[in-house]
C-alpha cells in the first residue's frame, strides 16, 4: 500500500469530478450526440418516437454513468456477486414472466420500460468473474477445482439466453466471460479443450437451432441464396454502405433507409444508415470514436491498481470492442446477422443501460484507481 | 479456499498486462480489417453500389400512347380510339372489403365467381396495388358508378383508351391490333423501347404497315418507391406522344356496301381510281370482327375463324391467288396486237375445240363460236381464238405484257400479307419447276389458266391501266397530297378531244409512262370489252347498264383450278354441277363509265361458277354505287389539289 487507505476512500466530490477521464466522457457524449442525429434520420427527419425516447434514454443513462462512477470501486467489487445473482434472477424471470415478440422471449415488462436482462448480463458476468479471479491466487488459477465456478457462472446464463432464443447475445456474453478468464491467466489448453468439446457438441446444438437461425447462417455464407428473403438484409445493408461512397448522400438523404430498404435501421443497422448518409469519412469518424473509447477504457485498466479493476476494465474494454466489431462486421457483410446492437448508437434501453453501467464502473476504477478493493 | 492475493498481485498484474497486450494487438488488426472493408465497399465498389441503390429507388411506369386514327377519303374514322371505362380498387383505401363488393354488385354486373377471384387476387398483392375490377364498362354502368362513388371507398374510376373500329366492313385492309407478343418484340425493332403492358400493336393490314408511325411515343413516369414498392413521389413524367393519324383513299360507304353484297360468300373486290391509283374499296369476304382482337380474343371466336373453310382471316383481295382466267384475254389480245402477231380483223374458226400434238383444247362453248375476230373473241370470250393467238404469240411475249400491266408483282408496299402471284414464262418454269415449257401450256396461259396466278388487286390494276389509256399508275391507299401527273393530261385531252398526242410528248410533257407501243391497240381492247358487256352475245350482256352515266366495259372470267401451287400441274378436267369446293372461281374485271372512264373494278367470287353470272352482277352494283359517289369524291380531290 503506497498511500493510507483513509485518504483514498474519503475523496471529496470535487476531487472525484477532477479525476474523471474527460477524454472518455467527451467521446461518450460525442457518440451520444451523433447517435441522436442518426436516430433523427431514421425517423425521417422528424422528432418522433424513436428519436425522442433515444435522447431521453441517453441522458438518463448518462446520468446513471455519473452516479455509478462516483460510487467507490470497492462497493462494486463487494456487490459483484450480488449483482450477478440479481441479473441472473432477472434472466430466470424472463423465462417465466417474460414477454414474447416475433418468436423470442427476451424482455421483462417493468412498466416504465421493457428490460432485456441478457444485455445486463453482458456486464454482470464480467463483474462476477473479475471479482472471482481477483481473489484466486496465481497458483490456484489453473487447478480444476477453481474452474468449476467460472464454468457454471458462464454456462448457466448462456443457456438461459440461448434458449430465449438469442444466439447473438449469448455469444457476446460468453466472449466477455472468456476474456476475463483468459486475462486472469487460465491456460490456453483449457480454452482449447472447451473449444473441442464445443465443436463436438455443435451438431447437437445445430439441431436445437430454430429454422430462422439456420437460415441466417446459410445466408451469411451465400447472401445471394435468397435475395428477397434472409439475404435481403445483408444485401441491402451493403448497398446502403457502398452507395454512400466517400462523402455520403448527406444528412437525411439516405435513400436506402428513407425508403425502408434497410431493415432494423434503428437498432442493428444504425451504422449502415450513418454510413450511407455520411460516407467513408463519417464511418471512419465513428470507428475512431469507438477506438478512442476502448483505448481509454484500457488506459484506465493500466492505471488502476487492483487486479479486480484491471481485469474488469480490460475485459469490459474487450467486450465493448467485440460488440462494436461484431455489429459492424455484420452490417458490412462479414458475419451472419446475429442481432447485436452497436453500443450507444443503437436504439434500445437495456443495451444503453448495460453499457452506461459498465462504463460507470470503469470510471469508478479511474477515480479510485489507487484504492485497494480488499 | 480463496487466498486474497497480496504478494502475487504483482505477478498477476504482469500476466494480465501481457495477455492484454496480445489482445490489443489483435484488436488493432481487426480494426484495420474493418477500415479495409469500408474502403472496399465505399471507395472501390461504390459505383456498383450506387447504381444498385438507384435501381432500388426508382421505378418507371410506361404510359401507353394513343394510336393514330385511320380515316377514309371523306374523313370518316375507320379506326379510332374509344375511351375505355375501367374500375380499379385500391384495397388499402377500403374499410370493409366484403361490404364494398356487395355494394358494387348492386351497381355493376359482377358475378360471384369474379368477386371470389378478385378477393384471391387482393390477398396476394400489396394493399396499395390497384386491382382491376372491370376493364370494359359500358358508359351507363360507368356513370352509375360515378353516381355512387362517394359511398365506395377505394374504388377508382379510370378512363383509358383502346382501339375501336366502327364495323367489320374494312377489317382486312385495316387489319387488327392485339397485345404485343414475344415474337413482335423480337422481329420489330421499333417496339424495343415501346413495350408497355397492355399496349397493342398492328398485326395485319394497315395497322401493321403503319404501325411504326401510328403507334406513337411511349411516355413514362419515374417514381421513387419504397422497399415495398409503394410510390413515394413522382420524380419525372413524360406524357409521350399520340401516334400520327392517316387518311386513306378508301370510301367507307363503298366498303360497307360491298361488304354487305359479299356477305356469306368467299370473295374479294377491289375498286381503283384509274388515274391516281387511289384504292376506293378493297374488301375480302367473309370478314371478321376486328374489335374482338383488341381486348384479347376469346378462344371460341378464334377457333371459329381458323376452322372456317372460307378463311375469314385471309385478305383475299391481296393475298388470294387465283388464275386470272378469261380476264387475261384482254392482255393476250393486247400483247398480240402490240407484237403485231395479228390484226384486229384476223379471224379464226372456232369449232368448240382444237387439237395440238394430239391434245384436245376445248372452248367453253361446246358448239363453237364459228368465225371469230378479236372483238368477237373478247366479247364471247372464245377460248379457241385465244388458243390460236397465244400459240402464235408465245408465252414469253405474253408474260412481258402481263408483267408490264402489273401482274406477278406486289401492287402495294409493306403489306406482309400481300402476295405477288405468278406470271409464267419459259425461264420461270425452268427455274422454279425445272422443266421445259410445252406449247400446250402456252395455250392454257392464253386463257389465263395453267401456271398463271394473280390477286384481285393485280387484276384491278391491270384493268385500270387499260382503262386509262395504257399508262402506268402507282396504286396507293394512304392519301397524300402529292399531285397526280394525269391532271394536266386530262385537262389537255378535254380541251382537245380529237388531237392525237405523240408518245414522246406524253412522256415529256405530261410525265406519263405509257405501257403501250401504240395507243390504238389499247382502244381496240377497250372497245372489245365494251362489246363484251354491252352488246348481245357478250358474256356479261345480261348485267349491263342502260343509263350512259353508268355504262361499263368489262371482261368475265372463270378459273377452273381451285387451288394452285407452283408445283401443281394444270388440271384438264372441266366439270359442271360440282359441289361447292369444286366449282370454278367467278371473276369479273371492268371499268366505268365507258365514255369517260374513272374507276376500275375487279371481283372474284370463290367457287361462284361463271364470271358472267356470279361476279358481274355484284360488280354492276358496286360500279353504280361508286359512280354515284364520284361527284363527292372529285370535290375532295379538287379541294386537296387546290391546297397543293
Amino acid at each position: 500500500m503506497l498511500q493510507p487507505r483513509s485518504i483514498q476512500s474519503s475523496l471529496g466530490i470535487r476531487d472525484k469530478i477532477f479525476s474523471f477521464d474527460y477524454i472518455l466522457v467527451i467521446s461518450i457524449l460525442t457518440l451520444g450526440i451523433v447517435s441522436m442525429f442518426a436516430m433523427y434520420s431514421t425517423d425521417g427527419g422528424e422528432f418522433k418516437y424513436h428519436t425522442n425516447s433515444h435522447i431521453l434514454r441517453f441522458f438518463v443513462f448518462f446520468g446513471l454513468f455519473f452516479l455509478i462512477s462516483l460510487i467507490q470501486i470497492r462497493f462494486w467489487h463487494d456487490q459483484s456477486y450480488l449483482i450477478y445473482i440479481l441479473f441472473f434472477l432477472l434472466l430466470l424471470g424472463v423465462k417465466y414472466y417474460g414477454i414474447s415478440s416475433s418468436g423470442s422471449k427476451r424482455w421483462l415488462d417493468l412498466y416504465f420500460m421493457n428490460l432485456q436482462p441478457s444485455e445486463l448480463m453482458k456486464v454482470g458476468l464480467i463483474l462476477f468473474l473479475a471479482k472471482y479471479y481477483h481473489r484466486v491466487s496465481i497458483e490456484n488459477m489453473n487447478s480444476i477445482q477453481y474452474l468449476f465456478t467460472p464454468i457454471i457462472s458462464l454456462i448457466a446464463p448462456l443457456l438461459l439466453v440461448a434458449t430465449q432464443p438469442d444466439l447473438g447475445t449469448s455469444i457476446l456474453i460468453a466472449t466477455g466471460g472468456i476474456t476475463v478468464a483468459w486475462l486472469a491467466g487460465v491456460r490456453i489448453k483449457f480454452f482449447a479443450y472447451s473449444a473441442l468439446i464445443f465443436i463436438a457438441l455443435l451438431p447437437i446444438a445445430i439441431s436445437f437451432l430454430k429454422p430462422y437461425q439456420k437460415s441466417r447462417i446459410l445466408t451469411f455464407l451465400n447472401p445471394e441464396r435468397d435475395p428477397l428473403g434472409a439475404g435481403y438484409q445483408i444485401i441491402q445493408s451493403k448497398i446502403a454502405i457502398g452507395s454512400g461512397g466517400l462523402f455520403g448522400k448527406g444528412f437525411l438523404n439516405g435513400s436506402q433507409s428513407y425508403l425502408d430498404y434497410l431493415p432494423e435501421k434503428h437498432t442493428d443497422f444504425i451504422f449502415t444508415l450513418f454510413s450511407e448518409e455520411f460516407g467513408f469519412f463519417g464511418s471512419l469518424f465513428i470507428l475512431l470514436l469507438y477506438a478512442l473509447i476502448i483505448s481509454r477504457i484500457i488506459k484506465i485498466g493500466n492505471l488502476t491498481r487492483s487486479t479486480f479493476g484491471k481485469l474488469y476494465c480490460y475485459s469490459f474494454g474487450t467486450a465493448f470492442f467485440t460488440y462494436v466489431v461484431v455489429n459492424m462486421m455484420m452490417v458490412l457483410g462479414l458475419l451472419p446477422i446475429v442481432g447485436s446492437p452497436l453500443p450507444i448508437m443503437s436504439y434500445g434501453g437495456s443495451s444503453m443501460m448495460a453499457i452506461m453501467f459498465g462504463l460507470g464502473v470503469v470510471m469508478s476504477c479511474k477515480i479510485y484507481k489507487d484504492v485497494p478493493v480488499n | 479456499m480463496l487466498s486474497p492475493g497480496s504478494g502475487n498481485t504483482v505477478i498477476k498484474s504482469k500476466l494480465i498486462s501481457r495477455r492484454m497486450f496480445l489482445l490489443t494487438a489483435a484488436k488493432a488488426i481487426v480494426m484495420v480489417g474493418l477500415v479495409g472493408r469500408l474502403i472496399t465497399l465505399q471507395i472501390n465498389q461504390s459505383t456498383k453500389y450506387k447504381s444498385l441503390s438507384d435501381k432500388n429507388r426508382f421505378r418507371e411506369w410506361k404510359l401507353a400512347p394513343e394510336r393514330g386514327i385511320i380515316r377514309d377519303f371523306f374523313d370518316q374514322e375507320l379506326a379510332s380510339n374509344e375511351p375505355l371505362y375501367q374500375v380499379h380498387l385500391v384495397p388499402e383505401n377500403t374499410k370493409n372489403l366484403n361490404q364494398l363488393f356487395v355494394r358494387l354488385k348492386g351497381i355493376l354486373n359482377i358475378t360471384d365467381q369474379k368477386i371470389s377471384y378478385l378477393k384471391r387476387v387482393i390477398k396476394k398483392q400489396k394493399p396499395w396495388e390497384p386491382v382491376i375490377i372491370s376493364d370494359n364498362l359500358s358508359w351507363s354502368e360507368f356513370s352509375r358508378l360515378n353516381l355512387f362513388l362517394h359511398e365506395l371507398d377505394g374504388v377508382e374510376p379510370i378512363v383509358s383508351v383502346a382501339r375501336t373500329y366502327p364495323d367489320n366492313s374494312s377489317a382486312h385492309i385495316l387489319g387488327y391490333v392485339s397485345q404485343i407478343s414475344a415474337k413482335d418484340l423480337k422481329t420489330k425493332k421499333y417496339l424495343k423501347d415501346l413495350s408497355v403492358p397492355g399496349m397493342t400493336v398492328g398485326k395485319t393490314g394497315l395497322e401493321r404497315k403503319l404501325d411504326k408511325e401510328i403507334i406513337g411515343k411511349v411516355g413514362f413516369q419515374r417514381y421513387e418507391v419504397n422497399a415495398f414498392g409503394k410510390r413515394i413521389k413522382e420524380i419525372l413524367i413524360d406524357e409521350g406522344k399520340a401516334g400520327s393519324s392517316f387518311k386513306t383513299t378508301l370510301d367507307y360507304e363503298v366498303q360497307k356496301y360491298t361488304n354487305e353484297l359479299l356477305k356469306d360468300k368467299a370473295a374479294a373486290v377491289c375498286v381503283m381510281d384509274i388515274y391516281k391509283g387511289d384504292i376506293v374499296s378493297l374488301v375480302s369476304a367473309p370478314t371478321f370482327e376486328p374489335n374482338a382482337f383488341v381486348h384479347g380474343l376469346e378462344k371460341d371466336y378464334w377457333d371459329s375463324l381458323t376452322k372456317d373453310g372460307k378463311k375469314p382471316l385471309t385478305n383475299k383481295a391481296m393475298s388470294g391467288l387465283y388464275p386470272p382466267g378469261s380476264t387475261i384475254k384482254t392482255l393476250v389480245a393486247l400483247s398480240a396486237l402490240e407484237n403485231k402477231i395479228i390484226k384486229p380483223s384476223d379471224v379464226f374458226r372456232c369449232t368448240g375445240k382444237i387439237e395440238l400434238h394430239g391434245e384436245k383444247f376445248h372452248c367453253w362453248e361446246k358448239k363453237g363460236h364459228g368465225i371469230v375476230n378479236l372483238r368477237k373473241g373478247i366479247q364471247r370470250s372464245c377460248d379457241v381464238y385465244f388458243y390460236e393467238i397465244a400459240r402464235k404469240l408465245g408465252v414469253d411475249r405474253l408474260s412481258e405484257t402481263a408483267k408490264r400491266f402489273g401482274l406477278g408483282k406486289k401492287v402495294l408496299s409493306d403489306f406482309i400479307e400481300e402476295r405477288s402471284g405468278v406470271v409464267p414464262n419459259t425461264k420461270w418454269k425452268k427455274k422454279f419447276i425445272g422443266q421445259n415449257w410445252y406449247i400446250g401450256e402456252t395455250l392454257h396461259s392464253g386463257i389465263g389458266q395453267g401456271y398463271f396466278q394473280s390477286t384481285p388487286i393485280q387484276l384491278c390494276l391491270m384493268t385500270a391501266q387499260i382503262a386509262n389509256g395504257g399508262f402506268e399508275i402507282k396504286p396507293r391507299i394512304i392519301f397524300d397530297k402529292k399531285n397526280n401527273n394525269f391532271r394536266e393530261y386530262m385537262k389537255y385531252k378535254n380541251e382537245n378531244p380529237d388531237e392525237k398526242i405523240p408518245l414522246n410528248s406524253l412522256v415529256k410533257n405530261f410525265n406519263l409512262k405509257p405501257l403501250f407501243e401504240d395507243q390504238k391497240n389499247i382502244n381496240i381492247i377497250k372497245d372489245a370489252m365494251f362489246s363484251s358487256s354491252n352488246e348481245p352475245g357478250g358474256t356479261s350482256y345480261r348485267h349491263r347498264f342502260e343509263n350512259p352515266k353508268f355504262i361499263f366495259a368489262g371482261k368475265t372470267g372463270s378459273s377452273q383450278i381451285k387451288r394452285f401451287t407452283e408445283a401443281q400441274r394444270e388440271a384438264e378436267v372441266k366439270q359442271t354441277d360440282l359441289n361447292y369446293k369444286d366449282r370454278d372461281h367467278a371473276l369479273f374485271v371492268a371499268f366505268a363509265p365507258y365514255k369517260n372512264p374513272k374507276y376500275a373494278i375487279s371481283v372474284v367470287i370463290e367457287h361462284g361458277g361463271s364470271g358472267g353470272s356470279a361476279a358481274a352482277p355484284i360488280a354492276k352494283k358496286i360500279i353504280k354505287k361508286v359512280l354515284e359517289r364520284d361527284n363527292l369524291r372529285q370535290q375532295i380531290n379538287n379541294l386537296s389539289e387546290e391546297l397543293v
